[in-house]
């Protein structure tokens, strides 16, 4: 974090962050009281994944491992990330579940990545949830007739132009071989249809999914369409999922700006776009984690450059245009950016200022994704909130500690899993679009290509990292920091609120949003400000300081009469079972 | 009833012993029915007299859920009770799960009430035990007898004592026993002596030595037990023997499966033996 050359804000510290109004314990202490729950090897474990932040020198995090069981994980399966969070958005192209039904229903639209018809495109198949129905028949002797028939089932209704499969985990068990069912409909109905061994075991969380959603996308549709679109200064925005309608802020301040989208990995995108992002001028990416393997591909295969941007925070929605801006260096078009910029910030200032009154000094913590808790870090500091402890919920060490780190981060048996493509240049199409001697201007005016440098050089000093939090560390969390509000989503969002404390979920937005550029800056400043200052969940009394009830009276925390009780005939039990599998193993003398 | 599982590895003859021996048992007057759980659907074809079954998955997939016992159990010689789960074709699916679905629906449909009186239920199991749908019969105790058929042949010794491991996973928990080893000769040196003293080490016993006799690939080529084909051969008093030993038999143990290394030694000692 560089430091600034003018004398701080009121209410912030010289380095910019904001300054809390109430004492923030000692992060390192905080680090202690949380492990000493656990069992020495839990401890071992998570005490990597859990510490004191140097934004100078970021310490190594674990990140990426297996998460341990029992800990309550906001983690999700690697089929939920291909599907749900990656190319679900698509919404002209149907996607079909190859699985039970529940992996179908509980997928369907629950992220609230949204599309909306446009001219000439009114197709939007997002609201259908299909599914190959998967049962016990299919278990024993296969599936793939019924996905073949499901595949030429929807094709006769919907006539779509192209089909996407997704394996869940009995698919992989009992080894369909969904590539070649598709391979054969691809054959007979004439569009393109296409699979993703995306079983939700493949991986340690979600983001294995998008992985194997990036490679699927570059295979089988980027590069397909070789049409321009006619506009100058042609991006496109990477792993942008339109939840809440963010894309659309954001597609609509660029084009303000003069600046084109080709297309928005995925959120609210269509075939058509995908197949031709490759002919954009520049990707730049918004979240790191589920989409830098696109990022990485297009460049090496078409010669696209990609830089990291963020729209989430006025400042760093500024920060982003302009080094577009610098990215192409036509004066007309950086002139026009500090036009809308100054507009924007006009309109967003008085509303900024508003709720700074009422929100300066309060503390947030944030528990989500690949890049969201680090990337709203900047709307609370726009209204003059510190975010005293953050952590990502399925992240690689690079989005904490920056991409320095990528040759240093070991690739385990978990990782060597997902298939990497070899990517090599287009013969054809391959066209680096900055000449190496432009490439060396922009570097030595500090831009910087491909640049993330992780969630921990933008925190604050000693502030708390946690990757992939469990519950005994939120409720911990909770109890030390009293932050005044968390960032989290659904599956802890109401253990937080039973605390008191209110929770915006960061994943759907509950039903708010959008809140990327200006304009969704301001929602989200009036949302925290309805949220902490309505104190809604600070007056509801919880069962557990009421009176007793006997019926319920099982003691709650991990320190519990009843939590020790159900530990000591477990050891127990463990005990027990030890010795008699050892005595059975021994051989016969 | 007595709930008998005969595993073994791959092309020892699990099917050919499991039938002739159930022929000795009904010949003894005994009720019994033969429960197929290989894919392929031929555990019962000696006792038909052909492969004249209907499996039980395809009459689930064909009939929904309206089957009857009827429908998948047919009488064999002597009123032997014959059923075959059947399964996918090969490559596809999963087999373990559809023997899981088999068995169960046989338990929903009644077909082990007391009131089919019967005294045996013989499962006999695809191959070597490669994964849980497999072991179903040794799990949940719908199989608490287990007989091995092998030889002395190194691959079949080291399926049975892989077959051993499984058992006593299930034994641990349950009431799963291993009744012996059934020694279906390949003519191995010393074989008779190898597998006796294997049997000992494992815990059990031989409980029988089924020579080598070319009478029981006679009969199969007539689809027919070698009881039914020729009763007086001397191979149909070998299986009738073999039928006694079990009936009679009360020894039923947890396995002590051998390491790598103590088996690999037993070979050197007895495979080397006459040389």
């Amino acid at each position: 974090m560089s430091v600034p050359a003018h004398p701080p804000a009121a209410g912030y510290d010289s380095a910019g962050f904001p300054l809390p109004s109430a004492p923030v314990p000692e992060s390192e202490a905080v680090r202690l009281e949380m492990l000493k729950a656990y069992p020495p090897k839990t401890r071992k474990k998570r005490e990597k994944q859990l510490l004191a932040n140097d934004p100078a020198t970021p310490p190594e995090i674990g990140a990426n491992t297996r998460t341990i069981p029992g800990i309550i994980t906001q983690r999700g399966c690697t089929y939920a990330g291909c599907r749900g969070v990656v190319i679900g958005p698509i919404h002209d192209i149907l996607h079909i579940t190859h699985g039970p039904v529940g992996c179908s229903y509980y997928s369907w639209l629950t992220r609230r990545n949204l599309a909306r018809p446009k001219p000439g495109q009114p197709v939007n198949y997002l609201q259908y949830c299909m599914t190959t129905d998967m049962m016990e028949e299919e278990v024993i002797f296969g599936g793939e007739k019924k996905l073949a028939a499901a595949i030429r089932e929807a094709h006769a209704i919907f006539k779509p132009k192209a089909i996407a499969v997704y394996s869940t985990c009995p698919v992989g068990l009992i080894g369909d071989d969904i590539h070649s069912v598709c391979r054969k409909a691809k054959e007979e109905l004439g569009i393109n249809v296409f699979g993703f061994s995306c079983e939700g075991y493949k991986g340690v969380s979600q983001s294995a999914g998008h992985h194997i959603a990036n490679n699927g996308v570059f295979k089988h549709m980027v590069g397909l369409l070789d049409e321009p679109d006619p506009q100058p200064f042609r991006i496109n925005v990477l792993g942008e999922y339109n939840i809440g309608g963010d894309a659309w802020e954001i597609d609509a301040l660029l084009q303000k700006c003069g600046i084109h989208v080709t297309a928005t990995l995925s959120g609210d995108i269509s075939y058509e776009q995908i197949c031709k992002c490759h002919t954009a001028d520049l990707n730049v990416v918004m979240c790191h984690r589920s989409i830098n393997y696109m990022a990485e591909m297009m460049e090496t295969k078409f010669g696209v450059p990609w830089i990291k941007v963020n729209f989430i925070g006025a400042e760093q929605t500024a920060k982003s245009l302009r080094k577009i801006g610098q990215f192409f260096g036509d004066q007309r078009l950086t002139d026009r950016i500090e036009e809308v910029i100054a507009q924007e910030m006009a309109a967003l200032r008085p509303v900024q200022a508003d709720v700074r009154s009422r929100l300066q000094g309060k503390t947030a913590a944030m528990f989500v994704g690949g890049s969201r808790a680090h990337h709203y870090q900047h709307l609370f500091k726009d209204v003059g909130m510190l975010t005293v402890a953050a952590g990502y919920e399925f992240a690689h060490r690079d989005d904490y500690e920056g991409r320095a780190v990528l040759p240093k981060i070991k690739v385990d048996a978990d990782s060597r899993n997902i298939e990497e493509l070899d990517v090599e240049a287009d013969p054809q199409r391959y066209n680096p679009r900055k000449t190496p001697e432009q490439i060396a201007a922009l570097q030595a005016g500090g831009f910087n290509f491909k640049d993330y440098d992780g969630m921990m050089a933008e925190m604050k000093k000693s502030s708390l990292v946690i990757d992939d939090i469990s519950h005994h560390e939120m409720e911990k969390l909770i109890e030390l920091y009293k932050p005044d509000i968390i960032g989290s989503g659904i599956k802890d969002k109401f253990v937080i609120e039973k605390f008191g404390v209110p929770c915006k979920q960061l994943h759907s937005y509950d039903q708010g949003g959008p809140y990327a550029a200006f304009t969704g800056a301001a929602n989200f400043y009036r949302e925290i400000d309805r949220m902490i200052n309505s104190k809604v969940w600070q007056l509801v009394t919880p069962s557990w300081k009421k009176p007793a009830d006997p019926a319920l009276a099982l003691g709650r925390g991990i320190d519990s009469p009843a939590n020790q009780a159900v530990r000591a005939v477990v050891s127990g039990l463990a005990k027990a079972w030890k010795p008699r599998q050892a005595a059975a193993a021994a051989p016969e003398s | 009833m007595r709930k008998v599982a005969i595993y073994g590895k791959g092309g020892i003859g699990k099917s050919t012993t499991t039938q002739n021996t159930v022929a000795g048992l009904v010949e003894m007057g005994k009720k019994v029915m033969v429960v197929g759980c290989d894919p392929k659907a031929d555990s019962t074809r000696l006792l038909l007299g052909g492969l004249a079954q209907r499996s039980v998955l395809d009459t689930l997939r064909e009939e929904g859920e309206d089957v009857e016992l009827a429908d998948i159990r047919s009488a064999g010689y002597c009123n032997s009770l014959c059923v075959e789960s059947g399964g996918p074709e090969p490559g596809v699916g999963c087999a373990g799960r559809g023997i899981i679905t088999s068995i169960n629906m046989l338990e929903q449909l009644g077909a082990y009430d007391d009131d089919q009186g019967l005294d045996y239920v013989f499962y006999d199991v695809l191959g070597d035990v490669v994964c849980g749908g497999f072991a179903m019969p040794i799990r949940e105790g719908k199989a608490e007898e287990i007989y091995i058929v092998c030889s002395g042949e190194m691959m079949a010794m080291y399926a049975a004592n892989n077959i051993c491991k499984g058992i006593q996973k299930y034994a641990e928990s349950g009431v799963v026993r291993l009744g012996g080893l059934i020694c279906n000769s390949r003519n191995v040196d010393n074989e008779r002596e190898m597998i006796d003293v294997f049997a000992k080490r494992l815990g059990t016993q031989m409980i029988h030595f089924v020579p080598r006799n070319n009478d029981v690939q006679r009969a199969e080529i007539q689809r027919k037990t070698v009881i039914e084909w020729n009763p007086k051969c001397t191979q149909a008093d070998e299986y009738r023997t073999l039928a006694r030993a079990i009936d009679g038999n009360r020894m039923l143990i947890k396995p002590k499966p051998l390491s790598i290394q103590e088996l690999e030694n037993l070979l050197m000692e007895y495979g080397l033996l006459g040389n």
